[in-house]
């Protein structure tokens, strides 16, 4: 016998629900979209055994964490509209809500609500560790008894518990009998209105539809019944905010009750708690923005120096793997396109991630710890500035990572206008994928020397972030000017307590993210560098023909060795193929910001991604050299010879016009593709890309015009 | 009685009394939610660097708010 079970995972922000997540599915999950918005759908699946012996496949979706079922953002509408709407593909059949065990009160608040919401509930009381430590002692019997919901004590970074939640998931489900508050007293006439027309599953969720009207777009119900609601809300006088603020008030009434009949801890004032004085330093007015510049500075040192170790070892293998092909494939067009296309394309993905798996921990490592938190509440003055919200830095600072994950993440800005500006500015905070393109260019120009034992390699890098930096939150603030809005923007948020990173969660929350960039880029770039080599492979027809026949003419070259008449031919077909012409194209348009055709492919086909620029450079770079697979990229690149002047092709001006193109220009499909789908609306994208584009054109001629 | 009652906002580092009332309805629904409860004790643990926000504490935990919020929490000392 075997048996399917959906279950909600709900939970304030904070209460370790993830790990609990992660404890129950291990690592069997999976991410998706919820249809309809951008919020994240993390599931899990867990095969559990009933006392029966009766196999129980367990679906498990981890709902983004809320403090209340009243939704304030489009984070929280997710929740909400999964437990209130009983039609709902997702809606559960069994519901564990998660609480911090050491901060019960406020986290009663939300069992009590979806108690009431009568789907089965499960209450895991989390964090038993700091209960212990903190000395409070928990009646779980009592507790369970009051609310008459199974209440389990977990430690889930610990494993704690973990056996007795499973079991209790496998036992007979049933709704909730007590109600907490009589929510009907209310407004009974409205209440029972609902009861009659919808499909509700209890008295509150009548009175959250009522309360929420206008937000239940997604639910099914008819615009007739929706109307007679309507009605009844008018006649009997339901105001939603009186209503809602006369439920917290009831529901904490009982709460409190509750605690002191249940829960006994002793009085600890902040001031003697490990957080209190961990603040005292990191949030102290000299230190706390010292510590602040210091973390950064040591990521970005640490994911330049750590980081070439493994990337040295890719990029060898690769060179070595490429050698092997082509001497064991016999030579031609498959050899060539595995080679050239697809080896080379694999080799630029590959190679980024150890930087993007070190840049990953340490943003998770950050936001897991409670610091990120502290960063808002010291920066939040400054943002505010800027037009922009505390929470903007976390956004801010994940756009160093990956500016799409960082826009989604925007979500917990509730002020529309804040929300806003923070996800047109993001794309200006230097990504992983630019990390490549900085790497290679900062090789080629930047001495590799140490002053005053800091590597300048290191500080040119940091400085470029820097540069991303100022010009976002400077751009920032210029919209703040020009975006007009009457909407507050609320602050009010959790200081949690200072944790030691759950090193098992972050792990995941790496591999998903290495997994997302393989996927997800890495098919682009594959494909990118397939096509590509197809561009520079392939001519108009009739001009390879040409450079062939001309070169056939015996008298003409006679002079010339061999292997330097065949170059000429590689070099003279790359510069007629397809991608020669299109960077020819081009190439009066970008010839004031000191790029020549190469470099015009490689932008042009960094539109799709950035981090393409380094694959098409070295596809460009290995067609036409027929010592290719021996050299590396910056090799190539550094031997390459401006025609024009003698010198070479990349001087220190041209790398830093590129370098500072890259910075500002807006060269990401799937950047505007988020913001598309965070905005809702077209126009948000392309002011983005024009703004950008352009401010990447003017600095870059002026850099160029400046330093040549 | 003779109570004292001040905004949070105007309350130093250190100082501590019960919430009284808010005057503004919809950032009181969002505070309400995090446990500021009228006849909640709290205190003002913290001002952030620059002044503002502050970090008090309340129903057992550290909330942050910014000072124009905390201008809408009346306190009784």
């Amino acid at each position: 016998m075997s048996k399917k079970i959906k279950i909600a995972l709900v939970g304030n922000p904070n209460s370790g629900k993830s790990s609990v997540f992660n404890a129950l599915t291990g690592l069997n999950q999976k991410v998706a979209n919820f249809p309809g918005v951008t919020v994240e759908k993390k599931m899990g699946f867990a095969t559990l055994k009933s006392e029966r012996g009766e196999t129980i496949q367990a679906e498990i979706i981890d709902l983004p964490g809320t403090y209340s079922l009243y939704p304030k953002s489009p984070e929280e509408i997710v929740p909400f509209q999964l437990l209130c709407d009983p039609q709902n593909e997702s809606h559960p059949e069994l519901t564990i809500v998660v609480a911090d065990g050491a901060n019960l009160k406020r986290n009663l608040f939300l069992c009590s609500q979806l108690i009431d919401l009568k789907i089965p509930v499960i209450i895991v009381i989390n964090m038993m560790d700091i209960v212990r430590f903190k000395k409070i002692e928990i009646d779980f019997k009592k507790l369970s008894a009051i609310f008459g919901v199974p209440v389990i004590p977990m430690n889930a970074r610990k494993q704690e518990g973990v056996k007795e939640l499973k079991a209790a998931i496998t036992q007979t489900l049933s709704v909730p009998i007590h109600d907490s508050i009589n929510i009907r007293s209310f407004a009974p006439e409205v209440v029972d209105t609902i009861r009659e027309t919808v499909v509700v599953q209890s008295n509150y969720n009548a009175f959250l539809v009522a309360n929420n009207l206008d937000l239940i777009t997604n639910f099914e119900i008819p615009e007739f019944k929706k109307e007679k609601i309507r009605a009844a809300c008018a006649q009997y006088n339901f105001n939603p905010q009186q209503m809602q603020a006369r439920e917290t008030l009831e529901r904490y009434k009982v709460i409190s009750a509750i605690i002191a009949d249940a829960v006994k801890s002793p009085d600890m004032p902040v001031q003697t708690t490990h957080s209190y004085r961990i603040d005292n330093i990191l949030t102290h007015r000299i230190w706390g923005y010292f510590i602040f510049l210091a973390v950064l500075f040591i990521i970005f040192q640490a994911i330049f120096s750590w980081a070439t170790y493994p990337m040295d070892l890719i990029d060898s293998g690769f060179t070595w793997l490429n050698s092997q092909v082509k001497s064991s494939l016999p030579p031609g067009l498959i050899n060539d396109l595995i080679v050239n296309g697809i080896l080379a394309g694999l080799n630029g993905i590959v190679v980024f991630i150890p930087q993007i798996a070190l840049l990953f921990f340490f943003v998770a490592t950050l936001e897991d710890t409670g610091y990120m938190s502290r960063v808002s509440f010291i920066m939040d003055n400054l943002m505010r500035k800027f037009g922009l919200n505390g929470k903007s830095l976390i956004p801010l600072m994940s756009g160093v990572a990956c500016a799409v994950p960082a826009i989604m993440s925007t979500r917990t800005i509730q002020n529309w206008k804040e929300r806003l500006i923070t996800i047109m500015v993001t794309p200006l905070m230097s990504c992983s994928a630019r990390l490549p393109v900085y790497t290679l260019l900062i090789a080629l120009i930047i001495p590799k020397d140490y002053v005053y034992g800091i590597n300048l390699q290191g500080l040119v890098l940091m400085l470029l972030y820097l540069v991303g930096f100022v010009s976002a939150i400077t751009a920032a603030w210029v919209m703040k000017h020009i975006i007009n809005s009457k909407e507050k923007s609320y602050f009010v948020m959790e200081l949690p307590m200072y944790r030691v990173p759950r090193w098992s969660t972050i792990g995941i929350h790496i591999a998903e993210k290495v997994k997302v960039f393989l996927f997800d880029a890495g098919k682009v770039i594959v494909s990118i560098s397939i096509v590509l080599w197809f561009l520079s492979s392939f001519g108009p027809s009739g001009e390879f023909d040409r450079i062939e026949a001309k070169y056939s003419i015996p008298a003409v070259h006679a002079n010339l060795p061999e292997s330097e008449i065949n170059h000429r031919i590689q070099s003279e077909k790359l510069e007629n193929s397809y991608a020669g012409k299109l960077g020819h194209l081009i190439q009066p348009v970008i010839a004031p910001l000191g790029y020549d055709w190469k470099i015009g492919v490689a932008l042009i086909t960094s539109f799709a991604a950035r981090e393409v620029f380094v694959g098409t450079m070295s596809t460009l770079y290995s067609v036409g050299d027929e010592e290719s697979t021996k050299k590396t990229l910056k090799e190539k690149m550094t031997n390459e010879i401006n025609p024009v002047t003698g010198g070479p092709r990349y001087t220190f001006a041209v790398g830093l016009s590129l370098m500072l193109f890259y910075a500002f220009a807006m060269q990401c499909v799937s950047t505007i593709a988020v913001v598309y789908r965070e905005t809702k609306k077209a126009k948000y994208p392309l002011i983005q890309i024009l703004y950008m584009s352009g401010m990447a054109y003017l600095v870059s001629f002026v850099a160029y015009q400046l330093f040549k | 009685m003779g109570k004292d009652v001040r905004f949070l906002s105007e309350l130093k580092r250190g100082q501590s009394g019960l919430i009284d009332s808010f005057t503004d309805y919809e950032l009181s629904l969002k505070l309400l939610e995090m446990g500021c409860i009228p006849g909640e004790p709290v205190e003002v643990i913290r001002i952030a660097p620059l002044g503002d926000p502050i970090a008090i504490s309340v129903s057992g935990y550290m909330l942050s708010l910014r000072k124009n919020e905390a201008a809408t929490v009346r306190i009784r000392i």
